[in-house]
């Protein structure tokens, strides 16, 4: 064969240096680099906003884990996000206690007001809105995170105004 | 002895937590050097007597299941803290995490002399993010201070403390799901036996502990079986923490002697239903447990009490059903948690939630069958103990068998004419 098409499959990538040395740091935790995965995942994330496949494989080959073992992991757990989220992820607590407390109409609220539905990114890359099981914090229900930041006792005026602030931090 | 509250006694709200400075100034610390001058098994008989069950839903004994750790070999062994706090309704090692640090680091220490642990890891939920930090805190000014590291006190004990936080998946508070997620690995369940105390992390004898379980170690070993024993009422030991949620006056978590009645815990501590509410009934402790009524409300909050009333403490922390929220609505939104945190090992599990869940949808769409009954009557036998590889399932399956004994007539209700909540 003559004509043969080179491979679009991903490629991993180079890992920066700030991602690697956070990995290194967590892998004096641990007597096993697999354990690791999951903290080195999420390292790359806080650096690059999700975990692409080019992401995966470059942990993959760091660690030496499998990449189908690390895929495993990272479609696993729910703050893992393997698809681009916006620079904002708000999480909001759809478990039972938020749900009383009437979770469902704030969640209509952001809709209306950011134009996106649960798994969906605004046009501007700003915000991202997923759910989020329990977050222990059932009796300032509701409640919702917005990147690492807790926010609690909500209504729409709160939310409103925590929409306002993340812009205009922008 | 005058500490009544050893497990809230530094928390005061609005204020940073101790520092290492402040903690020990406070009298803490104190365990270790009593346990280190007692034999490994001697300090484990000491939590055995003292009648601690673990605080993390199950209640065993705590001191008991240290036990069953074999005896040193030189070789790493474990402790493990469980704080991937994720029962819906459960928010009492969040305040504890952030709010007494130390106390947990204390408690670690003490707690890995006694099994002789040579590391030991606290297994945190992603989104406690406050926890995560000063807990870090906590841990490099026990590390400045010579409480964690090599020849701790100048003792022949050494130990180091790891910080893991995980990314949110409620089968990690399951012991063996856990360690595979500490271990790297997807969070599926282990078959049990070997129990991890004799092989779990790196097939390694291990011990996974609540939070709150590890709090109450400084006080056992600081003041003693007999002090710790005459904190609960009754027979009871100790204290622990539970809280209401819901449409109450006051809702939050406190300590309180183990024994306490719902009663108390709701009008005394919570203040009771919000005006305009009434409440129809309860989950004693996490959406894993069976509803109870207001004719349970005068149970003390003991495992063995509410177990013969049908339903378990689980976590002691109560949610409120008000009369003007739809019991079948929120029947469903616990199963479709349940049926989002499946880890999918097992057929009943994943399967069988999500068929509840359609179940109920279409129940609050008024679509529902009479049919339906019978099959939600069927799944509750089919996801039940025995038939599945963990205790999710059949947690699961607890809310929704006892929804069938005190509400079928809201079934029956939502069957003939939907929803009328909404």
């Amino acid at each position: 064969m003559s004509n043969i098409i080179a491979s679009t499959a991903p490629k991993a990538r180079q890992l920066t240096e700030a991602e690697i040395h956070e990995i290194e740091h967590e892998k004096t935790h641990y007597p096993y680099a697999q354990a690791v995965g999951l903290e080195a995942l999420k390292i790359v994330q806080k650096y690059q906003g999700w975990v692409s496949d080019e992401s995966l494989l470059a942990v993959s080959e760091y660690l030496d884990i499998p990449p189908d073992d690390l895929e495993g992991v990272a479609t696993f757990f729910n703050m893992i996000f393997r698809r681009p989220v916006g620079k904002n992820v708000i999480l909001l607590c759809d478990s039972v206690a938020c749900w009383m407390l009437g979770c469902d109409d704030l969640k209509a609220h952001i809709t209306s007001e950011l134009g996106i539905d649960y798994g969906e990114t605004t046009d501007d890359d700003m915000f991202t809105l997923i759910p989020v099981p329990c977050l222990g914090d059932c009796d300032k229900a509701p409640s919702m995170m917005v990147g690492r930041e807790l926010y609690r006792s909500l209504t729409n005026e709160k939310i409103d105004q925590v929409i306002a602030d993340y812009k205009a931090k922008a | 002895m005058s500490i009544n509250n050893p497990l809230t006694k530094n928390i005061e709200e609005g204020r940073a937590p101790f520092t290492f400075k402040e903690y020990k100034a406070a009298g803490g610390y104190q365990s270790f050097t009593n346990a280190v001058k007692m034999s490994p098994r001697d300090v484990m008989g000491q939590v055995k007597d003292s009648g601690l069950g673990g605080r993390g839903g199950a209640g065993f004994n705590t001191g008991l299941k240290w036990s069953f750790s074999p005896d040193p070999d030189g070789l790493p062994r474990y402790l493990v803290i469980n704080a991937d706090e994720m029962e819906p309704g459960t928010f009492k090692d969040r305040l504890l995490m952030e709010s007494d640090p130390h106390l947990l680091i204390e408690g670690m220490i003490t707690a890995s002399y006694a099994i002789q642990a040579s590391t030991g890891y606290i297994f945190l939920r992603g989104e406690y993010t406050v926890a995560e930090e000063n807990l870090l805190k906590a841990i490099a000014e026990a590390y400045d201070n010579g409480m964690l590291g090599k020849n701790i006190q100048g003792s022949d004990y050494s130990l180091d403390i790891y910080l893991h936080t995980s990314a949110g998946r409620y089968i990690c508070g399951e012991e063996t799901a856990l360690i595979n997620a500490l271990e790297g690995k997807r969070a599926n369940p282990r078959f049990k036996p070997p129990f991890p105390q004799v092989s779990g992390l790196w097939g390694r004898p291990t011990l996974v502990n609540n939070v709150e379980t590890i709090c109450n170690i400084p006080g056992i070993l600081t003041h003693g079986v007999e002090w710790f024993k005459g904190l609960g009422l009754g027979d009871e030991c100790g204290t622990r923490i539970s809280g209401v949620s819901g449409r109450v006056k006051n809702p939050g978590c406190w300590e309180m002697p183990v024994g306490t009645t719902f009663r108390t815990l709701l009008e005394d501590y919570a203040g009771g239903m919000q005006d305009g509410y009434e409440m129809k009934a309860f989950l004693p402790g996490g959406g894993s447990t069976d509803f109870l009524t207001s004719d349970h409300l005068d149970l003390p909050m003991i495992p063995g009490d509410v177990a013969k009333a049908g339903s378990r403490l689980g976590t002691s922390l109560i949610m409120i059903l008000d009369d003007k929220t739809c019991p079948i609505g929120t029947v469903r939104n616990l199963i479709k948690f349940f049926a989002h945190e499946s880890c999918g090992w097992c057929t009943p599990c994943r399967d069988g939630l999500p068929w509840v869940e359609h179940i109920l949808n279409k129940m609050e769409e008024g679509e529902g069958e009479e049919k339906d009954i019978g099959v939600l009557k069927e799944m509750c036998g089919y996801m039940g103990p025995g038939n599945t590889f963990c205790a999710l399932a059949p947690g699961a399956a607890e809310p929704l068998q006892s929804s069938l004994k005190y509400f079928m007539d809201e079934y029956e209700s939502h069957i003939k004419h939907g929803c009328n909540y909404k």
